[in-house]
């Protein structure tokens, strides 16, 4: 069929299955935004930031396991959502981000709103495109769904001029994809399994470690059963909680910078890394030279890339995690359970020894506690997002995660301002849960000009800010590695939180009790409209434990002993 | 592993396309990659082009490198060459006053020729390994050279 470029865009997303789609509109999209118009195949929320738009559709994704979609305009529109293309791209979400351009006869002149797009997301996407004829759009926009969400899947940005969108060429979404040069190895080398297998089964203290690439390839059910079927330990990354549930056995915890000592003492000991899904970050290994030294590794991933980059990998296995663990499932019965008694005993103490936990307060709420209460409360019927700061770690401390996709954060990228648009992707994917966003004082202020879509698109985020009045993280720093020289981060004037959300349309609390809290909380489930919940907490807690950046991970600052001081 | 930096040739397919190079370049500056030089032409009769890179690193390095270059969509293949033959091409300008036997005989031991005499300058072209390219450039110093273009090296797998 004959049809304009923009008109091909809402025929593709429609083919492609797209149920929403987030973006703000400009002058060099309004093609496509006038088509939207006219349909009703999908939603469109608007949101009141570029960066907004693409962070919720990231939330909108990583909830939902689909490709999330984000529209944006040209020039500033495109340079606002660069952070976001960014994040998604740590992060390995999968994104098709179409932005708008000046027309192609304006290109290269410094016309209003002209940037290079293409040349700007070039280096934070996994592929990018600017599309010269409407005739190439069809198979454009069907590779960049493909490329996204395929392999180590991540964000495609299309880049569209103006006059291509008004430009009538032919239409067909059957073409078949030629895409000679890109095709993910999904299927684990047979033999390097089996050899992996074998080494499982000698180990006398092995230890998985389990990545976020398990979520993105929903494999968490297939790694719980291999978890439970060989009895040995494991650890998650922080992008990985909720691929065991917080009460398995077998979970020791969250390893890395903000990990438990068992988790990391457990990773310092073993002779035998089973890494799945898992990229060896900087945060998760300290000291490269001491991480599991004296271990074997074990690394599944389906970017080769990712294998032996950091840590050499002495079984390296490229693959889709899902296949190689189902084919691993395969392989069990020579593992014996048994075997690892004595080393599961040896995590169980290195547990008892330092668990993970904080000391409460009898003045002010500690931070931790609202975490806890709130999986206490909510549990499992609550999606979990946060910002990015000591909020960020606590979540991943403390909340009880129970399934995959259950838990959004901006893990690599480490972007403030993520969390409230996440949650409100979050909240479009699935209704049916409460969507928490666990923020800061800090951060909340990065995107808070979303309550206005929140409130407009009927998007009910909780909001809970752990108020300390400083920009955390950073304060903590300062206090442990800069001699409590706490530059620029008091952040002790503030806006009025409450008057902020109600401002919007939206409802606040402050809360200073426990029982404050409880009441907030389960009166903001109820009421079903975006909120602020501002928790006054203890201003100076600490995350702890905690590797200093470049540390060891057996070499930890431990939380103090109560009465320490 | 030892972290000396070695001297690394790696051909790179990649599908002829706008911005292709782009990619590449950008991978190697983003990541702190050297490139020592890079030669890029398309390959007849078809629709990639054929790019050869001389880089430095160690062993962990030129393997990222290479898996890096293949994570790019339009890249086909990587090569990481151990056993090849190799090939650049110098061109050098004289001043005509010098002694153009002398310059003639340098270049035919380098494989190369008088390829233009003007009234006040001649220029010559060499082509050989690149060790070798450096040594020609090293000896004709004397004769004043007044200016000199290399062409990156291309290579092909024995």
């Amino acid at each position: 069929m004959q049809i304009n470029g923009a008109q091909m865009v809402i025929e593709a997303l429609t083919l492609e299955g797209v149920d929403t789609v987030f973006g703000y509109p400009g002058g060099a999209i309004m093609n496509v935004y006038d088509e939207i118009y006219k349909q009703k195949d999908f939603k469109h929320i608007l949101t009141r930031h570029e960066q907004a738009a693409i962070h919720a559709a990231e939330g909108y994704s990583r909830a939902s396991g689909k490709v999330g979609v984000a529209m944006i305009t040209s020039g500033p529109g495109f340079t606002n959502a660069v952070t976001g293309l960014a994040d998604a791209y740590m992060d390995s979400i999968p994104l098709v981000v179409i932005s708008g351009q000046v027309p192609m006869s304006l290109i290269g002149t410094d016309a209003f709103q002209e940037i290079d797009a293409v040349g700007i997301s070039r280096s934070c996407t996994k592929h990018n495109y600017l599309v010269t004829n409407a005739a190439d759009l069809p198979r454009v926009l069907k590779e960049a769904f493909h490329i996204a969400s395929t392999g180590r899947p991540g964000p495609v940005h299309v880049d569209i001029p103006k006059d291509v969108t008004a430009e009538i060429a032919e239409f067909d979404y059957s073409v078949e994809l030629e895409l000679e040069t890109y095709k993910p190895h999904v299927k684990g080398n047979p033999r390097q399994i089996k050899k992996a297998m074998e080494a499982i089964s000698k180990a006398k203290r092995p230890l998985f470690y389990l990545g976020g690439g398990i979520i993105n390839a929903n494999a968490a059910y297939e790694v719980r059963d291999l978890v439970r079927r060989t009895g040995i330990p494991a650890v998650e990354t922080f992008m990985a909680r909720g691929v065991l549930s917080y009460d398995d056995e077998l979970l020791i915890g969250m390893l890395g910078m903000h990990g438990s000592y068992a988790s990391n003492m457990a990773m310092s000991e073993t002779d035998l890394v089973i890494g799945l899904g898992v990229r060896f970050d900087d945060r998760v290994t300290g000291k490269l030279s001491e991480f599991a030294k004296n271990a074997g590794v074990i690394h599944v991933d389906i970017d080769p890339a990712s294998i032996s980059k950091l840590v050499n990998a002495t079984y390296p296995i490229v693959g889709d995690v899902k296949n190689v663990v189902n084919e691993m499932l395969e392989l069990t019965g020579q593992v014996k359970p048994e075997n690892y008694k004595s080393w599961r005993e040896t995590v169980v103490n290195f547990a008892n020894l330092h668990p993970l936990t904080y000391h409460e307060d009898s003045e002010r709420i500690k931070p931790q506690w609202v975490v806890e209460r709130v999986g206490k409360l909510l549990g499992d019927d609550a999606n979990i997002s946060t910002d990015v700061g000591q909020h960020q770690m606590w979540t991943g401390q403390f909340y009880p995660f129970t399934r995959p996709r259950q838990f959004m954060s901006s893990g690599g990228l480490g972007t403030m301002g993520y969390g409230f648009p996440a949650a409100m992707g979050v909240k479009a994917a699935s209704p049916e849960k409460t969507s928490i966003n666990f923020t800061g004082d800090g951060s909340i202020l990065m995107n808070c000009q979303e309550l206005m879509t929140a409130v407009e698109k009927k998007l009910p985020v909780i909001n809970i800010i752990l108020n300390n009045n400083f920009l955390g993280m950073v304060r903590q720093w300062q206090t442990l590695f800069y001699d409590k020289r706490h530059s620029e981060t008091d952040l002790s004037v503030q806006p009025d939180f409450v008057k902020l959300a109600e401002a919007f349309g939206g409802i606040g609390y402050r809360v200073n009790t426990k029982e404050e809290f409880d009441a907030a909380l389960k009166d903001a489930v109820k009421k079903d409209v975006v909120a602020f919940i501002e928790v006054i907490v203890h201003r100076m807690e600490n995350v702890m434990p905690m590797v200093p950046a470049g540390g060891s991970l057996f070499n930890m600052m431990l939380l103090e002993k109560k009465g320490d001081k | 592993m030892s972290d000396n930096n070695e001297r690394r040739v790696v051909s790179v397919i990649v599908v002829n396309e706008a911005s292709v190079l782009s990619r590449i370049t950008d991978l190697f500056s983003g990541r702190g990659y050297n490139i020592t030089s890079l030669t890029v032409a398309p390959i007849p009769e078809s629709k990639y082009s054929r790019l050869t890179i001389v880089t430095s690193g160690s062993v962990r390095v030129i393997e990222q490198i290479t898996k890096q270059l293949h994570k790019l969509i339009p890249v086909l293949r990587v090569y990481e060459h151990e056993d090849l033959v190799e090939k650049e091409m110098a061109m050098v300008k004289f001043p005509a006053s010098e002694n153009i036997a002398d310059i003639s005989t340098l270049c035919a031991a380098y494989n190369g020729k008088i390829v233009n005499v003007g009234e006040n300058v001649i220029i010559v072209m060499v082509a050989d390994e690149p060790k070798r390219i450096e040594n020609f450039l090293k000896i004709i110093k004397r004769y004043s050279p007044k200016e000199i273009v290399r062409s990156g090296a291309v290579a092909l797998e024995r």
